[in-house]
């Protein structure tokens, strides 16, 4: 049973005023923004500036201090568990298992979000064939593949929504490319990507984006509007100024 | 100190089936910024390790200041300063304590120091009781950079320097750097970052364990063979599908907000390219769009360099 | 050089100072095992069952029988005639100790002869043993006093001990060189192998490296301060033994501590191999505690005697260092000897402590690979 997929008009993502505190330490402070069904939104910020916590709150793994969210049409705080099975996660930290084969990760992972054997094996079939893999040891495989493999396997049960947290990461020029290029084809698809990085010229992939400094979201549009209204001739300019303690 | 201050001739490593270094050679000369590039798994460190002695190739002959690595390493590892990938430091020494460390390990102190490492040293330097681990990413490597010179090395080997260090930060970092160089300090540094090869005095684009081409970034510009274009519209996914099957495309692929179109015609005029596209695009339904000739950079040069089957499809 | 080296050794006392959860761990640990041991070991002898054979009762059996049923850590369970109907008891665990007196008992005291007590004891609990056999000796030597004191002559009263089930008899005062061995193994081997792994791990040992440092001067830098560690703590655990314990120093203390130094440093020299070896923190704390303590606990005398175990692991156990500074730990405290017996056991763990540390040195790489 896979997720009904966002009709165009709808906000895949509404945060109103969403805030982590720990301790005396506010990491996020007060956010407030929206993601339209199908966009690819890239949500940025130095290290330490929230990222890594926003993105915990809004796949439902840190529980907010104040403030709300929708996430795929359901509420945050009351469905967490319905929002698991219709969004799709990955990180560079948390990705496949190196001492599995990429078939076996493919089989976890789709027993993990309810697939049918059927749709396993035919979903399977249809990546290797995509990404041109053999069903081989993950741990064999080189950084980019690893990395195009876990955007699948993150794609497999058919999201609403996929959650990329810093996904690319000292790959060459072309792998990174062609990374972004498969986020192109799922947004083409429908699925709305929300993804987080610190290299800003991939700032300039996606539709629209966000800025964080120190907790709060300094500026968001889309990058062509903020280079306009900034005056700024890149994005890593214009984070830069942001960034710049006075 | 006429010789290059360092030669490294056909080396080769091995690490098991792993080839990490597949007979590199290049030169570097002294009061160079010299840059080399490429992604994980270029070799990138492996061969900062054989150059600061602490590794041995398989075959090939490495002289750093004129010295062997293998056999003169005791006379190289005085002169050198060195910062290993993951800048490290001790986290539970002050930044002080860190600093004198290191000057007492080459005999030396901070006030013998000072002179050269004051540009970057003064910027943490209020933090000089502060325990390392409780430094930013920025100041931690401003700190290690301050320990690798303390003792006025003759050569610099940075591996991946900033690495993990936010924009603001790094662009610090290499202002740093071009002082350094203007000091007559010899720099080796590798990056994964394309745009940071832009500031160095010579580059050398590696990858999978071989040197594509040794030039200043501005000649690896125009050294590029093809004729290239950069393409601007609306619906950025479509336009890049399409034109892939553009007649004569030999290369398309996303930058930033806009496509970089390489035609596979050499000597072709990028004009012609232009308007020829401007055209077939027109007839497949693409209106408003911008296409201009533009000068190819390190990342198109890198991208074109790399073996074909990596190439998009 | 002597700066440098100065410069390496204050940096690692700054890295030990600071690390205040090991710190607390280290100071307190001999503390903290020298009691438990002690205490756990000597477990506390209340209520001996005691069964009492006299074939023939009369003035002086009664009255060593009364002691024995006063005293409070006695419980007198069977008294028999015969010590025949004793025995199957001991078989069965019902009693702890027997106490079988001479016929005649009295008669023999008047006549000045010795009167014999054949006292048994349920020894297969070592320390329980010797200690319950020594309650009765003091029962019956307090009689023995008091009848002497009452103006009879030469009042004798032999005991005679057989420790049944047990052959050897091991006290609390036993332990506590191996103890000490244990203790000084931990601070040394285990540290110094974290410390110098935790360097390669953090990357700091690759900038080390690539300086004028040689190989030796970092190994001597990070094993100086242990070394001094390990001393502190040599004492710290002499002192409780001395104090809580009452363990006997009837040698030359002077003597004891240069040992332990000597014996420090060997496994020092052993931590240094085994993190030259490793590649992590965990596998260099797990190998130095099996190539350091696990030897040192059973293959030393420590806690089972060599002398009954087979032949080859005794063959083995002349490489553990523990098992010649367990000798000549025992030696000092208990019998009081000096160098001159000793000798031959103090140059085997200098030799030991030379050869492993050309070894670590040689294995420590001037390079990564």
């Amino acid at each position: 049973m896979t997720a009904p997929a966002a009709q165009p008009a709808e906000l895949a993502i509404v945060a109103h005023d969403l805030t982590r505190r720990f301790g005396n330490f506010t990491a996020v402070d007060h956010i407030t923004f929206d993601v339209k069904a199908g966009e690819v939104f890239g949500f940025l910020g130095a290290n330490g500036a929230g990222k890594t916590t926003a993105i915990k709150m809004l796949t439902g793994l840190l529980a907010p201090s104040e403030g709300d969210a929708r996430v795929a049409g359901l509420d945050l705080k009351t469905e967490t568990e319905q929002i698991r099975q219709r969004i799709g996660y990955m990180s560079q930290r948390f990705s496949l298992y190196e001492d599995l084969t990429v078939l076996e990760n493919i089989a976890l992972y789709g027993g993990i979000y309810g697939l049918t054997d059927k749709q396993i094996a035919d979903r399977s079939a249809a990546m290797l064939s995509t990404l041109g893999l053999t069903d081989e040891m993950v741990a064999k495989l080189p950084l980019g593949w690893k990395q195009k493999l876990s955007f699948s396997v993150a794609l497999l049960h058919e999201p609403a929504i996929v959650f990329l947290d810093e996904p690319t990461g000292g790959v060459d020029p072309i792998t990174r490319r062609q990374f972004w290029e498969m986020i192109y084809a799922a947004a083409a698809r429908g699925t709305t990507v929300f993804v987080t990085t610190h290299y800003m010229d991939e700032a300039e992939y996606c539709d629209r984006i966000s800025i964080m400094v120190d907790g709060r979201i300094a500026t968001m549009g889309t990058p062509l509007e903020l280079k306009e209204q900034w005056n700024v001739p890149s994005i890593d300019e214009l984070f830069v100024r942001l960034a710049r303690p006075t | 100190m006429t010789d290059p201050a360092v030669v490294v001739s056909d080396v080769t490593k091995r690490f098991g089936e792993t080839l990490a270094l597949d007979g590199i050679s290049f030169e570097a000369h002294h009061g160079e910024l010299f840059g080399l590039v490429g992604p994980d798994g270029a070799g990138k460190t492996t061969l900062f390790r054989i150059l600061t002695t602490l590794q041995v190739p398989d075959s090939g002959a490495v002289t750093v200041l004129g010295l062997d690595v293998v056999k003169d390493l005791w006379a190289i590892r005085s002169r050198v300063g060195y910062m290993p990938g993951r800048f490290s430091l001790y986290g539970d020494l002050t930044v002080r304590e860190n600093l004198s460390f290191f000057a007492s390990v080459f005999g030396t102190t901070i006030e013998k120091g000072y002179s050269l490492i004051a540009p970057v040293y003064r910027q943490i330097e209020m933090f000089a009781d502060r325990r390392a681990d409780a430094l930013s990413g920025g100041m931690k490597q401003k700190l290690a950079l301050s320990c690798a010179l303390v003792h006025r090395p003759d050569i610099l080997f940075l591996d991946e320097p900033t690495t993990g260090v936010d924009a603001v930060s790094r662009r610090e970092f290499w202002d740093q750097l071009g002082l350094l160089r203007e000091s007559g300090l010899t720099i080796v540094v590798s990056t994964p970052y394309m745009d940071e090869a832009m500031r160095c005095d010579r580059v050398a684009l590696m990858q999978e364990g071989r040197i594509l081409q040794i030039d200043s970034p501005k000649e690896i510009g125009t050294r590029y063979p093809l004729p290239l274009v950069e393409v601007f519209g609306r619906d950025r996914y479509r336009l890049l599908l399409m034109l892939r099957k553009a007649p004569h495309a030999h290369s398309v692929y996303p930058f930033g907000t806009k496509l970089h179109f390489t035609d596979d015609r050499k000597n072709y005029d990028p004009a012609k390219v232009a308007a020829e596209l401007r055209d077939y695009l027109a007839r497949e339904g693409f209106q408003e769009v911008e296409i201009n000739p533009i000068e190819a950079g390190i990342e198109d040069r890198f991208m074109d360099l790399m073996p074909p089957a990596r190439r998009a499809s | 050089m002597i700066s440098t080296l100065g410069a390496f050794v204050t940096k690692e006392i700054r890295h030990i100072l600071r690390d205040r959860q090991t710190l607390t761990i280290l100071l307190l640990m001999p503390l903290v095992q020298v009691v438990l041991f002690g205490y756990a070991l000597r477990s506390d002898v209340r209520d001996v069952r005691l069964a009492i054979v006299d074939p023939s009762p009369d003035y002086a059996t009664l009255e060593l029988r009364n002691r024995f049923q006063a005293a409070r850590r006695f419980k007198i369970v069977a008294t028999e005639r015969s010590i025949s109907r004793i025995e199957p008891l001991f078989r069965k665990s019902k009693i702890d100790l027997v106490v079988s007196l001479d016929p005649d008992f009295a008669a023999h005291i008047e006549a000045g002869e010795p009167a014999r007590v054949f006292i048994a004891v349920d020894a297969s609990d070592p320390n329980t043993g010797s200690t319950m056999q020594a309650y009765a000796r003091a029962v019956i030597a307090e009689y023995e006093q008091d009848l002497g004191a009452k103006g009879a002559s030469a009042v004798r009263i032999a005991p005679e001990v057989r420790m049944r089930f047990n052959p050897t008899l091991e006290s609390v005062n036993l332990f506590i060189p191996g103890l000490i061995a244990l203790v000084l193994t931990l601070v040394s081997a285990l540290m110094t192998a974290i410390s110098l792994s935790r360097e390669k791990e953090r990357g700091t040992l690759e900038i080390l490296l690539v300086s004028p440092l040689r190989p030796w001067q970092i190994i001597v830098g990070k094993v100086l301060p242990y070394l001094a560690l390990a001393f502190a703590n040599a004492l710290t655990a002499l002192l409780a033994a001395w104090l809580i314990f009452d363990v006997p120093f009837r040698g030359s203390v002077t003597l004891l501590l240069v040992e332990c130094i000597i014996y420090s440093m060997v496994s020092l020299a052993i931590g240094v191999l085994v993190a030259t070896l490793t590649a992590t923190q965990r596998v260099a704390m797990l190998v130095a505690l099996l190539a350091t303590m696990l030897p040192s606990t059973l293959l030393s005398g420590m806690v089972f005697p060599l002398a009954s175990m087979p032949r080859i692991l005794q063959v083995l156990s002349n490489v553990v260092p523990a098992k010649w500074f367990i000798v000549v730990a025992r030696g000092i405290m208990l019998k009081g000897v000096g160098l001159e017996h000793l000798w031959k056991e103090t140059l085997v763990l200098t030799g030991m402590t030379m050869a492993f540390m050309i070894i670590a040195v040689r294995s420590f790489k001037a390079r990564v690979a």
